[in-house]
């Protein structure tokens, strides 16, 4: 035990990704105040372990975690310091769609996490197995560890991944998983039971890791690094680390056949696991069976890291026998002599119906409790980091009295993941996708700065550093502002053998870059007063060239608002309400939508059930 | 909750039935009363109805339907009753009389199933209209917006661009692993034939036209026999109110329904001053102003000197020392009344063609305005390389639909429902 006393505000159980935003987000909130935040792991030194696959961001993902950057989050900061490849995924099409990925080292990732929560004040880590929730009426009152010591706290913050019921399989084998001790894991499983959360199960699943040593680079195609300049968070100076180069190899039919001959092994098809698994990244099996005419998959090979032979075969999760999966493997480019050092396996665990918690991820039936990352049914570092941060903040902020940062669905993907998640719910894991954003254009991955960090600052979970960052970089907008309104002749671009009418006549730069193949490059001749490569000169200009479209979506942004105001109380009778089918009546009870604009995103309900709904929510308004 | 209301929901009597609605959570205690039993639910069942004092009101069918999916939401009974006016009045009164029933106000009915989730805002919108019908051709066109054809339409529409989206989303968010390939060749071809089906309904006759009417304009020099012609149109017509319709001192207007048809009628008679040329060409000038908005004129001055487009009429069929038009669209004698109706089979036919069919939903203005922005966004796809603005403007199709049928809860919804069917009450 390394703290002097028991008490606590804020407790976070799990030191994953979605652990460390919750403790070290609480704990920003609470600088300057006596706020105590603690952090309870089985094992301290396996905080900012990456249990999967060695790489942050992606398609959606990217966003997240610029996002949680912006908010002075961790992730971002330890993907650069690991950082030993960077792409940008989507580079070919528009900006707000471009998904930042960074593979990382495993090794220097973790260092990082672990040296800024062990240098986070406020917060205090402790080693230890929680074994169940006190609970004082209904409200949860702290933390009982395994060795029998007690913590108080005014919330706790469960962010477990898959500890609650994980089974792990491969092939024939299965071993019950969890990195907590089987009696406390069951302790409070059976607790969380007890309160009759709805809770379902999920699968995922990993794929083998390979002796790099044992690859035939030099026959396959080379994926190198990306030689720019961007980086994950937005205080990072500049790259670390050198890079390393990925490969790209393909499956076979012959490991087709290997797979098809062996699938009555895998439990997937063997009806051992029968929940659902993610459609977005489905096992090795999974393609095969589903995509049945295709004769090849992509698989990228990853090095785990600078100083380890360990590489991740990414697209190729399985379940399937030890033996099947080298057998696949060996069919493939470059694979013919490869030796596996780990085989691949899936992960059959239970979540928690996210829909029983309110848009602060925290339970309706269990005030104090909160719950972040795996549990709730998400995939993904990047997914657990956002709504670890979430609930830590909102955690803090309500021990505090304060208001964490407002997120809503036109300012971050974030808020777009926390009101898919309690409205909708999941029937397979959650993966964050730039369509499940309806304001994308203006949710940029390049502009959460813009985005959050004011907002941030203001609700109090942003540290000095990142403060005088945007100091600093907020007293540039006016001056290129004034350079994007400056006038130009439609004559002098002509001359200058822009693709633009000579007649165009006379109009700011910002209109001018709304024209097809006319861009900050194109428009150089006449910026010559400002640095064409500033980050937040570029984004100034994606929001010209994106003006109109953020225009229109403004109106409908005043609509949203306007439902929004409409609120429908948690004890709404539902069944009330003529009108809604049995099932929209379950569905709405199971979410409980705060607002009218709310309960039309929950999926299924008609348009003439909403009017019934808003006649019946304003008449109460009115009666009340 | 609410009352319980009634209403005599067919036509005024005298008439062969006529069809009494009770709706609200007392219309079992009501029907029992009246009829002395409660029939099994949607089967038509023979009845005596009967007043409170056990005096023989009628005898009549009666219909029973419980619960939630009634055309109103709530529970419902139907009086088939014999339809005269002493019937109707015997058993509205017998009605009035019970505890916890009142008459229904304008379009209350409508109100309640709106609010108890029966339909969506273009069924609503078409129920409205329906309430305000005069003409058949105006009643068979709010019958079908009101019954979803519309919505019908839409949410196929909604269907074809959801899919047209997940082609697009697919390539933004999945391209680069590998499963999904690039936009198909033919996508943007499916977005212009849909852009096309949406075109076909924008240039339908509009539903305004059917409640204004097809405006008719009489014109010519004086004494050409317009007036004439315009009592002989207008006499035997039932007037009806048109919501433009109004007399000013330059024209008068009449709205009439003529083979069930909404006509405008509108004389230029009070353009009549001394007969000399500069007045007169002051008329033509007057009449060419006119047909701006007129759907039609009708010229009865000297042949060829009329608007463009006009029909050109013979009014003077009866007169020997008049010479004839060598090419009239109709020839007649507004005096005698000869060939008046055969004007007027021409003047219907002419505008059931510019009206919506019988029995066509047409869109009203709010109608028409969105599925014109979900045709401009549609036709964006075909000149943009970036799938994500692409992605974009299927969004806002999508978004237009929405609001048509009331999905999105958008201002305009607020608008629609609290406005134009005063729930908030």
């Amino acid at each position: 035990m390394t703290t002097q006393s028991n008490q606590f505000d804020v407790l976070v159980v799990g030191g994953g990704h979605a652990g460390v935003e919750a403790a070290c987000g609480a704990a920003r909130m609470g600088a300057g105040t006596n706020l105590r935040v603690g952090l309870v792991s089985f094992d301290l030194e396996a905080v900012g372990a990456m249990s999967c696959n060695p790489a942050i961001g992606g398609l959606g993902k990217g966003h997240l975690v610029c996002e949680v950057d912006a908010l002075d989050g961790v992730i971002g900061r330890a993907a650069d310091a690991g950082a030993i490849h960077y792409r940008m995924l989507n580079r070919s099409k528009g900006s707000a769609v471009w998904g930042p990925r960074v593979q990382a080292d495993r090794v220097l990732f973790k260092a990082e996490v672990q040296r800024i929560v062990r240098g986070q004040a406020g917060l205090t880590l402790i080693e230890g197995e929680a074994a169940a929730l006190t609970v004082t009426g209904e409200r949860v009152s702290g933390l009982e560890l395994a060795d029998g010591t007690v913590l108080t706290a005014q919330s706790v913050i469960l962010c477990t991944g898959t500890f609650l019921g994980g089974i792990l399989y491969r092939g024939e084998e299965k071993f019950t998983g969890g990195r907590i001790g089987e009696n406390a894991a069951h302790r409070l499983a059976e607790q969380l039971r007890g309160a009759e959360l709805p809770m379902a199960r999920l699968k995922t699943g990993t794929p083998p890791r390979l002796d790099g040593r044992t690859i035939d680079w030099a026959a396959l195609e080379e994926q190198p690094s990306d030689d720019e300049a961007w980086t994950m968070s937005a205080l990072t100076q500049s790259r670390a680390n050198p890079s390393v180069f990925c490969a790209i190899t393909r499956t076979t039919e012959k490991a087709h056949d290997a797979i098809r001959a062996n699938l009555h092994r895998s439990p997937l098809f063997t009806g051992a696991i029968d929940a659902a698994g993610p459609r977005y990244c489905p096992s090795i099996e999974d393609k095969i069976h589903r995509f049945g005419d295709r004769d090849g998959h992509q698989v990228f090979l990853e090095p785990e890291g600078l100083n380890t032979h360990y590489i991740y075969p990414n697209g190729i999760s399985t379940s399937l026998p030890v033996d099947t999966q080298l057998e696949m493997l060996r069919a493939m480019p470059g694979l013919a002599n490869v030796t596996m050092e780990v085989p691949g396996y899936a992960v059959e665990y239970d979540h928690i119906d996210p829909r029983a918690l309110t848009a602060d991820l925290q339970l309706r039936s269990m005030p104090g409790l909160y719950c972040a990352g795996q549990i709730n049914g998400t995939t993904g570092y990047e997914e657990a980091a956002a709504q670890g941060l979430v609930a830590g903040l909102n955690a803090a902020a309500e021990c505090l009295g304060k208001e964490a940062p407002k997120l809503d669905r036109a300012n971050s993907y974030i808020a777009v993941m926390v009101d898919d998640l309690t409205l909708q719910g999941v029937s397979e894991p959650y993966r964050m996708l730039t369509s499940r954003a309806e304001y994308r254009l203006r949710l940029r991955a390049n502009n959460a700065s813009s985005r959050l960090t004011a907002l941030g600052v203001e609700a109090g979970c942003v540290g000095e550093e990142r403060k005088a960052w945007l100091d600093t970089r907020e007293e540039k907008r006016d001056q290129f502002a004034e350079t994007l309104n400056k006038r130009i002749l439609s004559r002098e671009l002509d001359d200058a053998g822009l693709p633009v009418r000579r007649d165009g006549g006379l109009k700011p730069i910002a209109e001018w870059l709304r024209h097809e193949g006319v861009g900050l490059a194109e428009m150089s001749p006449w910026m010559e007063d400002i640095p064409l490569d500033d980050p937040l000169l570029v984004e100034m200009a994606e929001d010209a060239a994106y003006a109109p479209y953020l225009a229109r979506q403004e109106a409908e942004l005043r609509d949203l608002r306007a439902s929004e105001e409409l609120a429908i109380p948690g004890d709404f009778p539902f069944g009330e309400v003529p009108g809604l089918s049995n099932e929209m009546v379950e569905r709405l009870s199971a979410s409980k939508p705060p607002t009218l604009a709310a309960a039309g995103r929950v999926a299924g309900v008609t348009p003439a059930a909403l009017s019934a709904l808003l006649v019946h929510a304003r008449r109460r308004q009115e009666a009340a | 909750m609410s009352d319980t209301i009634f209403a005599l929901s067919s036509g005024a009597p005298p008439a062969a039935i006529a069809v009494i609605r009770i709706s609200g959570a007392k219309a079992s205690a009501a029907l029992s009363a009246l009829a002395g039993q409660l029939p099994t639910p949607r089967r038509p069942v023979l009845a005596k109805l009967r007043g409170s004092d056990g005096a023989l009101l009628d005898e009549a069918l009666v219909l029973w339907f419980e619960g939630k999916k009634t055309a109103t939401g709530e529970d419902l009974a139907e009086l088939h009753c014999h339809g005269g006016r002493a019937v109707v009045a015997a058993v509205e009164n017998a009605l009035e009389a019970m505890d916890g029933l009142r008459r229904a106000e304008p379009g209350e009915f409508t109100r309640r199933a709106f609010a108890n989730g029966r339909m969506d805002l273009a069924e609503a919108e078409g129920l409205a209209d329906l309430l305000s019908a005069e003409t058949e051709l105006q009643r068979s066109s709010a019958v079908a917006m009101a019954g979803g054809v519309f919505s019908a339409q839409v949410v196929d529409w909604r269907g074809q661009v959801l899919r047209l989206s997940a082609e697009v989303e697919a390539a933004l968010d999945f391209s680069d692993e590998d499963d999904v390939s690039a936009m198909r060749d033919g996508f943007s071809s499916d977005v212009s034939a849909l852009a096309g089906d949406l075109g076909i309904w924008l240039e339908r006759p509009r539903a305004e036209r059917l409640g204004e009417g097809y405006r008719v304009v009489l014109a010519g020099p004086p004494n050409a026999g317009k007036s004439t012609l315009f009592n002989a149109l207008v006499e035997s017509e039932a007037a009806i109110t048109s919501p433009t319709a109004g007399t000013t001192r330059d024209v008068i207007e009449r709205s009439v329904a003529m083979g069930g048809v909404p006509f405008t009628l509108v004389d230029t008679a009070g353009l009549r001053g001394d007969a000399d040329d500069a007045v007169e060409a002051e008329g033509v000038e007057r009449a060419q102003q006119q047909l701006t908005r007129a759907d039609l004129v009708l010229w009865l001055g000297d042949e060829g000197l009329g608007p463009d487009g006009a029909w050109e009429i013979e009014s003077r069929a009866d007169d020997p020392a008049h010479t004839p038009k060598s090419n009239p669209r109709a020839v007649l004698s507004a005096k005698t009344g000869e060939g008046v109706d055969s004007l007027k089979s021409a003047l219907i036919t002419e505008a059931r063609g510019a009206m919506p069919k019988p029995g066509e939903a047409a869109l009203n203005a709010r109608q028409h305005g969105l599925v014109s922005e979900a045709r401009a966004a549609l036709d964006g796809p075909s000149s943009l390389s970036d799938p994500l603005l692409i992605a974009e403007e299927l969004r806002n199709a999508r978004l237009a639909f929405d609001r048509l049928i009331g999905r999105a809860t958008t201002e305009d919804m607020l608008d629609a429902l609290f406005g134009r069917f005063c729930i908030g009450k």
